[in-house]
């Protein structure tokens, strides 16, 4: 009996195993008729308390990914990605790196702790790091890091570009420069801030425009995860009196100063969020408060774009979503279909020079360095309005994107139809410095760009 | 003056907030010795309970919901006494908090997985308006939950003081082995508490919830009952209570009339700072029963 049982389960075995096996040469051969793909990992973060934002941004940009799959690829070669769940946790996020790190050329590390993490060690690995919108300011600065493209626009040059519009609100006509200091003047602006290196980064700018434009900043650290800020809250509306607040928060931290701010009568149109206290789900909680609360934005929200209706209509329509149908064309998830837009475009642009095959980091980054979306591109993709021109050097890796605003009609974000420029030239040689200042205390060598092809 | 008794007042409300967290750690520590660490995981799970049979999967009237949701704290209860703490009886007290905190990973995830993870608006129609009073900002929301931890800790100390099954708790609490010898079944007792400690959970995630969203931050609404424990003494409710309110006002001050001075953002630690003087002069906290051993 023990002998037969015996037998039946080495049976069992060898017929699984055959099974297995057959079903793994059908795939190869299967994937080898596919044509050749490139690996894209993804740091993603569908649990705790960040979920809302991780789950949006991943989910846009495998829909795209899906899209471009569906539609032959990008000349023939298809996308093939896995995920890695991080929750939003730093030591996780760099092991997820280090699990993709042989087969991926790019990585998205969709945190700020994250970046700061990868940053050293995807410069040794020639990875290219792509932090839309968070990260280092400094990382702007090619010639300091060229593996890292803080793109659209750093946070630095979104504070310029929000003092600007603030000043915009305030009367000043918008082009004149030698002007905005009037308009500036006396103003007394609370920088609301999550306390982590992320809250503190637009400390040194705000400090620095406030010296050069005359108004007065406050800067209000919030304690993480911030979940009750009365403190600040009647500091900043009953003692320092401020004409305007800027949110810098994250998660939960941003819907807060929107309750906080109802219940001391502080008009919520005088209080203007960092794009990641922008989202649907940072003012939904908040209910009747969030009416009229401002936020800036790097891209378009909602689906009337010809790309989100290409996702909806090809992708969702053939059940291949990744995420419930309600969230397309949320801020998030269009988040992640810019950020899909990007890695598309770059991968087209080294194409063009190294051939149609899968590529290495180091030719994804001199595609990076060579990117340029222009505005006749953007409307071919289906995605004017959505998204603003785009030009990479190897000194510039920040791309030179405007600031888009919106704000939060009781039901949905809608764009207010102003875009930004951000204050360049201020800001550029504040980045330098820092960066330079950076090398010196790790050691690298500036690159010289004007020697770089 | 007028600003000083402001940040005062709304501090001592906040303070109430935290002690509405607090509370279910004090019961649970009072009847069992075991330092719940998943009360504020509880928090979060009831709120989500009470946002699905509210809107997102049943459109049922508040006062069904509420009954709902205390009835999925219930089986909560049962649950987590059956399956992780009856097999630990009489194993040491460390090992019961350990538990705690997979019972916390538990619920964070059973509830994101049923309820999402979006955050979610929850609006049960208290009011939200601030009304001025010699000069101070006192919100009506606020108010309305100092009514309600007033009720709540009356029907406590009723419960605890005037009930068959209070008094039988208090015994388990003071000793296990003795209660258990006279009569009263340790694990039923534990079940009790277990499940009043989840109808505290249940009003501390409508408070946090209404006002912060229904959201997997509410979790860390736990950190913030810690220093209250420490000061008010971990197995008394008075002394919860009035430790929420020391802490409430003293981060609140701490923060507007200190934090200038140190950078700002001390409110998360300050309390701390007040828990370790208190430890220093009163080891079991301001209210905490003095507990001495022989050896």
């Amino acid at each position: 009996m023990g002998r037969k049982l015996m037998y039946t389960f080495f049976a069992l075995v060898l017929t699984l195993s055959l099974v297995a096996f057959t079903g793994q040469a059908q795939a190869a051969k299967e994937k080898k008729k596919e044509g050749p793909t490139q690996f894209v990992g993804i740091l993603a973060y569908r649990t705790g308390p960040f979920a809302a934002g991780g789950s949006g941004f991943s989910s846009g940009m495998e829909d795209y990914m899906e899209l471009i799959n569906m539609e032959g690829g990008i000349n023939g070669v298809k996308y093939v990605f896995e995920e890695c769940e991080t929750a939003y946790n730093t030591a996780r996020g760099v092991e997820c790196y280090n699990r993709f790190k042989d087969k991926m050329i790019f990585v998205h590390p969709l945190s700020t702790g994250i970046t700061y993490a990868l940053i050293p060690k995807a410069t040794k690995d020639h990875i290219v790091v792509i932090s839309s919108g968070y990260g280092r300011a400094d990382a702007s600065d090619g010639r300091v890091f060229p593996w890292v493209f803080p793109l659209p626009t750093n946070y630095w040059s979104q504070n310029t570009a929000k003092i600007k519009w603030i000043a915009k609100q305030e009367g000043w006509d918008g082009k004149d420069m030698s002007t905005i200091g009037k308009y500036l003047k006396g103003l007394k602006i609370a920088n609301l801030h999550i306390d982590v290196p992320y809250g503190q980064e637009t400390k040194p700018i705000l400090n620095a425009m406030a010296k050069k434009f005359g108004f007065k900043v406050r800067h209000f650290p919030v304690p993480w995860p911030g979940i009750d800020q009365k403190a600040q809250w009647m500091d900043i509306v009953r003692r320092f009196k401020a004409d305007w607040v800027i949110n810098r928060n994250w998660g939960v931290s941003c819907t807060v100063p929107l309750k906080e701010a109802a219940r001391l009568g502080f008009p919520r149109n005088r209080i203007l969020g960092v794009w990641w206290c922008g989202s649907e789900e940072d003012v939904l909680p908040a209910g009747p408060a969030a009416k009229g609360y401002y936020s800036t934005n790097w891209h378009g929200v909602g689906r009337n774009f010809p790309v989100i209706q290409r996702i909806i209509d090809k992708v969702y329509g053939k059940m291949k979503g990744h995420i419930s149908f309600t969230r397309v064309g949320s801020v998030y998830y269009n988040r992640g279909v810019y950020a899909g837009i990007i890695n598309t475009e770059a991968i087209r642009t080294a194409q063009k020079k190294f051939g149609n095959r899968p590529l290495t980091g180091d030719e994804f980054r001199w595609a990076m360095e060579h990117l340029n979306i222009t505005a006749e591109r953007i409307k071919e993709l289906g995605a004017e309005g959505f998204m603003q021109p785009l030009k990479f050097s190897c000194a510039d890796h920040e791309g030179g994107g405007k600031v888009f605003f919106q704000q939060w009609d009781g039901q949905k974000w809608v764009m207010t139809g102003e875009t930004m420029e951000p204050m360049k030239d201020f800001v550029r040689k504040m980045i330098e410095k820092s960066a330079e200042k950076y090398a010196k205390e790790q050691g690298i060598k500036i690159r010289d760009c004007s020697k770089v092809d | 003056m007028t600003f000083f008794f402001e940040v005062l007042v709304n501090g001592l409300m906040t303070g109430i907030m935290y002690s509405l967290v607090g509370l279910g750690f004090a019961l649970i520590f009072k009847a069992s010795d075991v330092f719940n660490m998943a009360q504020g995981a509880m928090s979060l799970f009831a709120s989500l309970a009470l946002y699905g049979f509210l809107e997102q999967y049943m459109h049922l009237p508040l006062w069904l919901a509420l009954l709902c949701t205390v009835a999925v704290m219930t089986i909560w209860a049962y649950a987590i006494v059956f399956v992780v703490l009856k097999p630990l009886v009489n194993r040491p007290p460390l090992m019961l908090f350990m538990a705690t905190f997979g019972v916390t990973y538990l619920m964070e995830g059973i509830g994101q997985s049923i309820y999402g993870t979006q955050a979610k608006g929850l609006n049960l129609g208290i009011p939200d308006n601030t009304y001025e009073v010699a000069g101070i900002f006192i919100s009506s929301f606020d108010l309305f939950f100092t009514a309600v931890a007033a009720v709540l800790v009356v029907g406590l100390v009723w419960f605890f003081q005037k009930t068959r099954n209070g008094r039988a708790l208090r015994a388990v609490s003071d000793d296990h082995e003795a209660a258990l010898c006279v009569g009263i079944p340790l694990l039923k007792a534990w079940t009790i508490t277990w499940i009043v400690a989840g109808v505290v959970a249940t009003v501390a995630g409508v408070a946090w919830g209404t006002r912060l969203g229904v959201q997997y931050s509410l979790s860390f609404i736990a950190l913030k009952a810690l220093p209250v424990l420490i000061i008010g003494g971990i197995d008394s409710i008075t002394g919860v209570i009035i430790a929420g309110l020391i802490v409430g006002a003293g981060e609140n001050l701490g923060e507007v009339f200190i934090g200038p001075y140190v950078g700002g953002g001390i409110q998360t630690f300050f309390p701390y700072l007040l828990a370790l003087l208190v430890l220093y002069f009163k080891p079991y906290g301001l209210f905490g029963k003095e507990i001495i051993e022989r050896v």
